[in-house]
């Protein structure tokens, strides 16, 4: 291999200046830049195959029906397979999630930068930390310290605007993207 | 290895095939010949018994994948064909099941017996780091496969560990709906986990190979950690060890037989018999057992991307060994101080395992938080500074020293057997 690359002569710099050898390196550099980008091209197309497929992601909106939800009641919808909360606050809960001092919270938000309508808390109901649904959606569960949701896998505590207030996970609930359709209806997605 | 010469092979058809394609002298030059030290104990055989796990577990997924469907909406039902309807499905499940918990059982003895005998240390540093790379391998094929019967604990198993991905700032969410092929843990992830998962163990079985020529380079490590001087401390592989292994390999498969058939949930968790939901998450997902030190040392650091690196580390560490230990002496034997360090590591080890199991709250989390500190303490520390404090024991000559010369300076009571023609 060595001798059919390198032939005695070519390795002894022949060329006057070292011109030769330079030329050599360039094409070198130039066949290994090219292989490179042509390797990662090829291999693109099958990463990008394991991302959301277009069936995957065309299911990602759906409608949500809020009527019957009372005041004090919650409901879980499904949206892209993960649990959505869609709580209807009390005047109770909406107080004590905008009396918080911002400056005690680990992950800082306001409560009405979080809501559309105060009365309607929508948040996707996964843990921030290992992805697992806390409990606080049925009147029986435990709510947490905050009166909003406690995760059992590792013992993160939301408030009542779903954020993290105690616990390992990092960061609040995510509020997903919606709007309200009408007084009573709201998009997901 | 130097006292090998080329065999004579009586067979014609043998004879012709092996001066094109030399097998029989490959085979009769690594399995034959090949000269073990004549102290190595039981111990030694749970390389064997490890090897003869991944082919159980190889054949008997074969079967299974032949009946299981990888779709979201059948996985668990098909399973469930497989332990009702199909012609001894349940004892095919059965032995694939438990044999993941056995092959680590044999793996993890095979760990400890290479960290007594100092058998990472050089020469062996590549075979130990391929030894590292086979933990990995198999902790990935045994989780994607812990995933396919599409239960509570495996839908929330992937749901947690593939979550430890977006600890990782900037790119960590980008990979975890990459890992998905979606925006939870759903077909496409099940899909692939199902691939990955036939594919893993032949990438196993290359490793395997791979640490075995190694292995076969340096020769086999033994008990007392010196090399073999010449072929008075050795015996032919062949009946010596194939015998011993042999029978190692029979006691083995009968405490596994005793799980099969008498214990065959025993290791595993009930909630993995509810469908996977969703929206409901068990009350306390526990990993597979093999999983539980590592398991307590991800809940022990309380930062996410912490205690991610924490528990990838605690493997990583492993790959650093044979640099970290700085003694030139391999065997535990001659290490009065490590060989008490060894122990207390090995304790540590089933403390973490046990802490694992445990919900991560107050006494059990200090628990955990303590034996995570000692295992990193024990590597990063202890092992750097006891090669230079450390004044180890007098090294016997050679390995048969010690036994033809009645006693000599270790104890050589074990070991004295009348010495066979040289």
């Amino acid at each position: 291999m060595a001798q059919t690359t390198h032939p005695p002569g070519t390795g002894a710099h022949a060329a006057p200046g070292g011109e030769g050898a330079s030329r050599r390196d360039f094409l070198y550099l130039a066949t290994g830049a090219v292989g490179a980008v042509g390797v990662a091209s090829a291999v693109w197309p099958f990463i990008d195959s394991m991302n959301p497929a277009a069936d995957t992601l065309a299911l990602a909106s759906i409608d949500v029906d809020l009527a019957p939800v009372q005041e004090g009641q919650a409901i879980t919808v499904t949206w892209r397979g993960k649990p959505v909360f869609v709580r209807h606050r009390t005047a109770k809960e909406i107080e004590e999630a905008r009396t918080v001092n911002l400056g005690e919270l680990r992950d800082p938000a306001a409560d009405d930068a979080r809501v559309k309508k105060p009365e309607w808390l929508i948040v996707i109901g996964i843990c921030t930390h290992l992805g697992c649904v806390p409990l606080g959606q049925k009147p029986t569960d435990p709510r947490g310290e905050f009166d909003g949701w406690f995760c059992p896998c590792h013992g993160s505590h939301y408030d009542t605007a779903g954020r993290i207030r105690k616990g390992p996970a990092p960061a609040n609930l995510v509020v997903p993207q919606y709007a309200f359709t009408s007084d009573t209806a709201v998009r997901l997605g | 290895m130097a006292q090998a010469h080329a065999p004579q092979f009586k067979n014609p058809v043998v004879k012709w095939i092996d001066s094109r394609l030399p097998i029989f002298t490959m085979l009769d030059h690594e399995y034959n010949q090949y000269p073990m030290p004549r102290n190595v104990n039981y111990l030694w055989a749970f390389g064997a018994i490890a090897g003869i796990m991944l082919v159980i577990m190889i054949a008997t997924g074969l079967v299974l994948a032949m009946q299981y469907a990888a779709n979201t909406h059948i996985a668990f039902e098909s399973v469930e064909r497989i332990m009702r309807d199909v012609n001894y499905g349940w004892l095919l499940r059965y032995v694939h099941a438990n044999g993941a918990s056995m092959f680590f059982i044999a793996v993890y003895i095979h760990m400890f017996r290479g960290l007594y005998y100092g058998s990472y240390k050089a020469p062996r540093e590549i075979l130990w780091i391929l030894g590292v790379l086979i933990l990995l391998a198999m902790m990935a094929t045994a989780f994607m496969g812990y995933v396919l019967p599409w239960g509570q604990m495996s839908f929330w198993g992937a749901t947690v560990i593939t979550n430890l991905f977006s600890a990782f700032p900037l790119v960590g969410d980008p990979i975890v709906t990459w890992l998905w092929g979606g925006f939870s843990v759903d077909n496409p992830t099940l899909n692939r986990f199902f691939a990955l998962h036939f594919l893993l163990p032949f990438v196993l079985l290359g490793l395997v190979v791979l640490h075995t020529a190694a292995l076969h380079v340096s020769g086999s490590n033994n008990p007392l950690g010196i090399d073999p001087k010449g072929p008075q401390d050795t015996v032919p592989f062949n009946p010596y060890v194939t015998v011993k292994d042999g029978f190692a390999v029979v006691v083995f498969l009968i405490f596994y037989a005793a799980f099969v058939f008498f214990a065959p949930n025993y290791l595993g968790h009930p909630d993995n018999y509810i469908p996977a939901n969703p929206l409901v998450t068990p009350a306390h997902i526990v990993p597979e057992w093999y999983f539980l030190p590592f398991y307590a040392i991800l809940r022990a650091i309380p930062d996410k991307l912490g205690g991610v690196l924490a528990m990838f580390g605690a493997i990583a560490v492993l790959a650093a060994l044979p640099w970290l230990d700085t003694s030139k002496v391999r065997s535990c034997k001659f290490r009065p101080i490590y060989r008490q360090f060894f122990w207390i590591l090995a304790i540590d080890a089933l403390v973490l395992g046990y802490a694992g199991a445990m919900p991560a709250e107050g006494v059990w989390l200090l628990v955990a938080r303590i034996g995570t500190a000692y295992y990193f303490f024990h590597f990063l520390i202890l092992l750097p500074l006891l090669g230079k404090l450390e004044r180890p024991l007098p090294l016997p000559a050679s390995i048969c020293e010690p036994v033809l010369k009645g006693g000599g300076r270790v104890a050589a009571g074990a070991h004295a057997k009348p010495m066979e023609k040289a």
